[in-house]
């Protein structure tokens, strides 16, 4: 299993496919905060979002923040929601504004990863919980859009050493969370035949 | 001590336990995720171990959050027959506290109207906190432990109301079921409550006072203990793994809580505690003397 360091955005879509389902990722420059009100309001609703979302790199998340003036915030606790509840926007996230990857914990159901190999996208998965660490990761809160959302808003972050990640969707059809549950659905007749 | 200002000191006390369960886990539960990481053998699993062993380490280097969902806000009540301040005014002791470390601390609040989803305050609203009472005659004090429950984690429970010829089998089928349907969402290893007997509603409140239960502990039922001990063997064998990503420990701890039930009941509810598995205890004397209690 390699290890990756890269910088989102990504302007070569060929860095995303040598990502493997099992890799390590660090993540450097910029990416994006989004949580399920955020994408319900793009979606749902129809309102463009007005950050531009090509190549970008999208953390599920709703931060703990402190307003320090006019659209400022500093971090207080940022960490990671559960991706699950998300999934339905994927499509439209890769193929309408050109999103690269998708960052969360948990993981993302089986229906993503035919839209993400199709459209050349990659699940990371963070470790859940462990918002402590990824606050020290984020250098700073530098745009905020859609305040009246908070904390579902849609953030800007520029990160430092962001991980370490797993990728557990590739963009080739691999899924992580497919062949664990596939794996744990025998291990349970297994079980059950001997209960 | 005047009723007044025990209330104060209840609702002190609901303010330091909330912040301080969100910032410093129990030294049960940093020595079960430090046994997990050792003897965790995959590469993922042991990735995802040494992260949340370091982000443990950083919440106290930083006084930061262990997890930045502050969570809905769970209290554990036991209060003494001759306490002098009122449950209902135990209450409202507890809301304000929570309302107060929310505010000033400031915690992010989750709270909102289940149907508008409208933000109704700093981590209070109609009937939040939550509150679970319990009332122990023959004393004069109380204990109070506080629950931040993790959406990530709740979303994660199970309710079945299995037939009697369901039997035993059929709590562990559910239980293993659950869990391993629920994957790596409820963010694992963490600590699975399971609450038998009773009826369908006092299933789930036995499965979250499970959780809420030092890690590792075992019901002082041996037949149940021996139900934990095995649903912790057979859920370690499913392969989920820390966060869902495979390994060797997909839970830390298996609690099971009983209740007598119906002679045509056998209900089984599955609540989910995260590996972040806050809660904080105080004891409040009736005179208003506060002991914290890191154990309990």
């Amino acid at each position: 299993m390699a290890r990756h360091e890269l910088t989102f955005p990504i302007a070569d879509p060929a860095q995303i496919l040598k990502l493997r389902a099992g890799d390590e990722v660090v993540v450097q420059g910029h990416i994006i905060g989004i949580r399920d009100r955020t994408q319900i309001r793009i979606f749902d609703h129809g309102v463009e979002p007005p950050m531009d979302l090509r190549g970008a790199f999208l953390l599920h998340t709703a931060p703990n923040v402190r307003k320090v003036g006019p659209g400022r915030y500093e971090k207080l606790c940022i960490g990671t929601t559960t991706s699950a509840r998300m999934v339905r926007f994927t499509e439209g996230l890769g193929g309408r504004y050109g999103v690269r990857a998708i960052c969360g914990k948990g993981g993302f159901p089986d229906e993503a990863i035919e839209p993400m190999r199709r459209l050349g996208m990659v699940y990371l998965a963070i470790v859940g919980g462990a918002a402590a660490l990824e606050t020290t990761q984020i250098e700073e809160i530098e745009e905020v859009a859609w305040e009246e959302l908070m904390p579902e808003c849609l953030w800007r972050f520029r990160v430092r050493d962001f991980g370490p990640l797993t990728v557990g969707i590739d963009a080739h059809g691999n899924s992580l969370y497919r062949d664990v549950q596939a794996r744990a659905r025998e291990k349970l007749e297994e079980i059950y035949a001997r209960l | 001590m005047t009723a007044r200002s025990l209330r104060d000191v209840v609702e002190d006390t609901a303010a330091h336990l909330y912040v301080w369960a969100l910032k410093d886990i129990p030294q049960d539960l940093r020595d079960a995720l430090g046994a997990a990481r050792a003897r965790e053998t995959s590469v993922t699993g042991q990735r995802v171990l040494e992260t949340i062993v370091r982000n443990v380490e950083v919440a106290e280097q930083e006084r930061n959050l262990v997890c930045q969902d502050t969570g809905i806000a769970v209290y554990y009540c036991r209060v003494g027959e001759r306490f002098p301040l009122h449950p209902a005014r135990i209450y409202e002791a507890l809301r304000a506290g929570t309302e107060r470390a929310t505010l000033e601390h400031p915690l992010r609040s989750n709270t909102v109207h289940t149907l508008t989803r409208e933000s109704t305050g700093a981590n209070v609203g109609f009937r939040v906190p939550i509150v679970h009472w319990d009332f122990v005659p023959d004393w004069d004090g109380l204990d109070v432990k506080c629950v931040p429950k993790g959406s990530g984690s709740e979303n994660m429970s199970f309710l079945k109301m299995c037939v009697p010829a369901d039997g035993v089998r059929g709590i562990k089928r559910f239980v293993l079921d659950s869990i391993v349907g629920a994957g790596g969402k409820p963010c694992p290893p963490g600590i699975v409550g399971v609450g038998i007997g009773g009826s369908a509603d006092y299933a789930m409140h036995l499965a979250k006072e499970a959780i809420a239960r030092p890690v590792g502990t075992r019901n002082p039922d041996p037949e149940v203990a021996r139900l934990e001990e095995e649903l912790y063997e057979l859920l370690n064998e499913t392969g989920v793994g820390p966060m869902g990503l495979g390994g060797d420990v997909t839970v830390l701890a298996c609690h099971v809580e009983h209740a007598d039930t119906h002679m045509t009941l056998n209900p089984v509810a599955v609540n989910y505690q995260c590996w972040a598995a806050r809660r904080a205890s105080a004891h409040v004397a009736a005179d208003g003397t506060v002991a914290y209690d890191r154990d309990a």
